[in-house]
């Protein structure tokens, strides 16, 4: 037996496990309605694959993973989709999520399974496959799916995690009791994909039938059975980590970074089942516990059974405003509405009554007695962050390791003014998630603000290079223009002409017609000439060019005609 | 005796101005090579502006409004910013934090404009006025809006002809919903108004 370190803080809660533990694990009746939220799991919600009124049987697929980190959802019992509509889930919030409903038909008629017992035989990824095409997930909390947790690389230790240190649950306490072989060949199947050449399976001391069980049931492989001693929060995965290797999981970081993979002891029975029997994750157990409840024990439950049947069950009489808790009393949450159905990570459903588990009580101020401080897990100083998360101070917040909280309760657990500590963090974790989603935004935002104030200003001066170019062109040809025309208008020039002519005849009196007709002709043969010249230089059509030199010869023979017959004229008066 | 006072007074006196000219030098020098280039102190208010580009500050644009604020305008004319970001801007430029000033609109919910797609006649004329080039379409043809990269600034309704523009607000779901903070404690019952007691 390894050594066993400790880690820091933690708390000793009346552990309230004899209630349910004492009895084995019976199956809960078969609901009418099966309700499957297509997200039990974190990452990317799973895509329904079936439509209203097909009929699916028990182990079908129904919803099939998106991407890597997601998980498939599998009919629980067989029966008729009836709808696939939003419905109020188990989640703090009340809010509604996509739900797979299924009418039962009562026959439980499932679909036949592919076992795989040579299994040893397959590649890793092949495995790794299967785990994801059988919907697994952590069973233990938080939901992660399993395949993506155990594709990690140099791993060199596997830790089973069978402590369940929240008080009143003992789904996994009778479950490796109950099912250790399975459990045995679970770790078989984990270690064959990871790699690790050291298992320990971490189990509490209050747990001594579960020790005796696994530890007989791995009796032939070299896995470690460590007992640790009753604390909460043992079994959360970070101190479990440094429990039983003295190893603390940097910040910001995961187990894989250090060569170490967890695995809950519920997942290592499904993962067994799901490659040696075929079987997809359709049930789990859930503790069923609390003073209002008659007969407490555990339940193997169908996923998707709605809370209220599993309590109608268990002989409920529930008291007024009565609380329904999913999860253990330090990390679960308040059922917003019984109907909500059981899901891959319900553990535990608690119905306490009033003296059992006080509710509400008025919170006092914060004395700074540095209790909390004294219990945390995570090394933090509660009372510092509760100050700051109250005057949402994101900076301080972060300085003081908020992220670092695992929200385990403790120091809520021990705070003698009853604050709820956790909740203040919570939101406070939220905020600053919020935060930085909208920097990040308004960087986007930014970014294409100004490239759209770029593209303005690129086009702007695009169009006034070509209209400067426009211009630059026009003024070029006017001046070729001018150049011909001299400093005349032709317009003004054949008026000032006409003039003349006319001041010309009023002066001559009789007017000299031959001579007048000669002086016509000279300057219209000028203009024609000109003309020509001008027609040739603009690179006219050859049409125009022929039709002004043919204009040009013509006045020259009627100018010489004219100067014969003026010297003809000019001969006899001699 | 005098001349040695004079050299006594002299050297020092000598020292010092050469001391001072290469400083001078130096410190001239600096200031031309490593001349900051623009107002940093703008950078650092339009950084903590929404980026929405809403002009609802009567400035066109966030880094316009941010010049602004360097200049003297006061620091509470940003709606979508809100009582954060009039907060953030007194820390940073060491000012009174302000209420909001109603005339340029009220802090409201995050939105995200919608084009009733049926409705759209293809103007383009709520293209050209998105800040953020988040509508995709063309002349004739329907438009769009890129739901992710607009930043509900509703300068896109007022242009649109047909009025088929809504301003939605973006609903919570279990992805972005977030824990409340708790309600605050309180025993004094006169402490009650002031909101926080402890």
């Amino acid at each position: 037996m390894s050594a066993i370190y400790s880690f820091h803080g933690g708390i000793h809660p009346e552990e309230h496990k004899s209630e349910s533990n004492t009895s084995s694990i019976q199956a809960a009746p078969l609901p009418s309605y099966l309700i499957l939220p297509v997200s039990q799991h974190i990452g990317a919600p799973a895509k329904p694959a079936v439509s209203v009124g097909q009929r699916v049987l028990k182990g079908e697929l129904i919803a099939h993973a998106d991407g890597p980190l997601s998980a498939a959802v599998h009919a629980s019992s067989s029966g008729y989709i009836v709808a696939i509509e939003p419905q109020i889930v188990a989640h703090p919030s009340g809010l509604s999520d996509t739900c797979i409903i299924i009418e039962t038909d009562g026959r439980d008629e499932a679909m036949p399974a592919t076992p795989h017992p040579n299994w040893q035989s397959y590649e890793i990824s092949e495995l790794l496959g299967l785990i994801r095409d059988q919907g697994i997930t952590g069973l233990g909390g938080a939901g992660f799916p399993s395949a993506y947790k155990l594709n990690s690389d140099g791993i060199h230790t596997l830790i089973i995690n069978g402590v369940e240190c929240e008080p009143y649950i003992t789904a996994d306490d009778r479950l490796m009791r109950e099912r250790s072989d399975l459990l045995g060949q679970g770790i078989n199947i984990l270690q064959h994909i990871t790699g690790a050449q050291q298992v320990l399976i971490g189990i509490e001391d209050n747990k001594p039938e579960a020790i005796k069980a696994v530890g007989t049931a791995c009796e032939d492989r070299d896995w470690t059975v460590a007992s640790i001693p009753t604390k909460y929060p043992s079994g959360g995965e970070k101190q479990l980590i440094e429990l039983l290797t003295g190893k603390q999981v940097p910040r910001r970081g995961i187990p894989a970074d250090l060569g170490i993979v967890c695995q809950n002891v519920a997942t290592a029975v499904a993962i067994a089942q799901a490659v040696l029997e075929g079987q997809p994750l359709i049930s789990r157990i859930t503790t069923l516990t609390g003073e209002r409840i008659a007969n407490k024990g555990n339940y193997e439950v169908r996923l998707g059974t709605p809370v209220e049947h599993l309590l109608q069950h268990g002989g409920y009489t529930p008291e007024q405003s009565q609380k329904v808790i999913m999860g253990g009393p330090l990390m679960g949450f308040t059922l917003p509405d019984p109907r909500v159905p059981i899901v891959k990570t319900t553990n535990c459903i608690l119905a306490p009554s009033k003296t059992e588990l006080a509710s509400d009580t008025q919170s006092q101020p914060c004395i700074r007695c540095g209790h909390c401080a004294d219990v945390c897990p995570a090394s933090l100083l509660p009372q510092q962050l509760y100050w700051y998360a109250k005057s949402q101070n994101h900076e301080q917040l972060n300085a003081h390791n908020l992220a670092d909280c695992i929200e385990c309760g403790a120091c809520a657990y021990v705070c003698p003014s009853a604050l709820p500590l956790v909740q203040f963090y919570r939101a406070a974790k939220a905020e600053i998630k919020e935060k930085s989603i909208e920097q990040r935004q308004a960087d986007i935002a930014k970014t294409r603000f100004e490239a759209r104030l770029a593209r303005l200003e690129r086009d702007a001066a695009e169009r006034e290079a070509t209209r400067a170019a426009r211009k630059a062109e026009a003024k070029a040809k006017a001046e070729q223009d001018s150049r011909f025309a001299g400093e005349e208008d032709p317009v003004q020039a054949a008026i000032e002409r006409a003039k003349a002519k006319k001041a010309r005849l009023q002066q001559n009196g009789e007017p000299n017609s031959l001579h007048s007709k000669i002086e016509e002709l000279t300057a219209k043969l000028e203009r024609a000439k000109f003309g020509l010249e001008r027609a040739h230089m603009s690179g006219k059509e050859e049409k125009v060019l022929t039709a002004l030199s043919a204009s040009v010869q013509r006045l020259e023979r009627l100018l010489a005609s004219a100067q014969a017959k003026q010297e003809q004229a000019q001969e006899p008066s001699e | 005796m005098g001349s040695e006072l004079l050299s006594n007074l002299l050297w020092p006196v000598a020292a010092l101005l050469a001391l001072g000219a290469s400083f001078g030098a130096l410190l001239g020098f600096a200031a031309v090579k490593f001349k900051t280039e623009g107002n940093p102190v703008v950078d650092q208010v339009n950084a903590l502006l929404p980026q929405t580009q809403c002009g609802q500050c009567s400035y066109p644009g966030c880094r316009p409004y941010a010049e602004a604020i360097v200049a003297g305008e006061s620091i509470n004319k940003c709606p979508p910013g809100g009582e954060a970001t009039i907060h953030a801007l007194a820390d940073l430029l060491n000012l009174e934090p302000l209420p909001l000033d109603a005339e340029h609109g009220i802090e409201q919910a995050n939105t995200v404009a919608y084009i009733r797609e049926d409705e759209c006649i293809g103007c383009t004329k709520c293209i050209q006025a998105c800040p953020v080039d988040a509508i995709l379409g063309a002349a004739k043809l329907m438009h769009t809006i890129i739901a992710s990269e607009c930043t509900g600034c509703d300068l896109c309704v007022e242009p649109c002809p047909v009025d088929c523009i809504d301003m939605i607000e973006l609903p919570t779901t279990l992805q972005n919903w977030s824990w409340p903070l708790p309600h605050q404690p309180s025993i004094i019952a006169t402490d009650k108004l002031h909101g926080n007691a402890v």
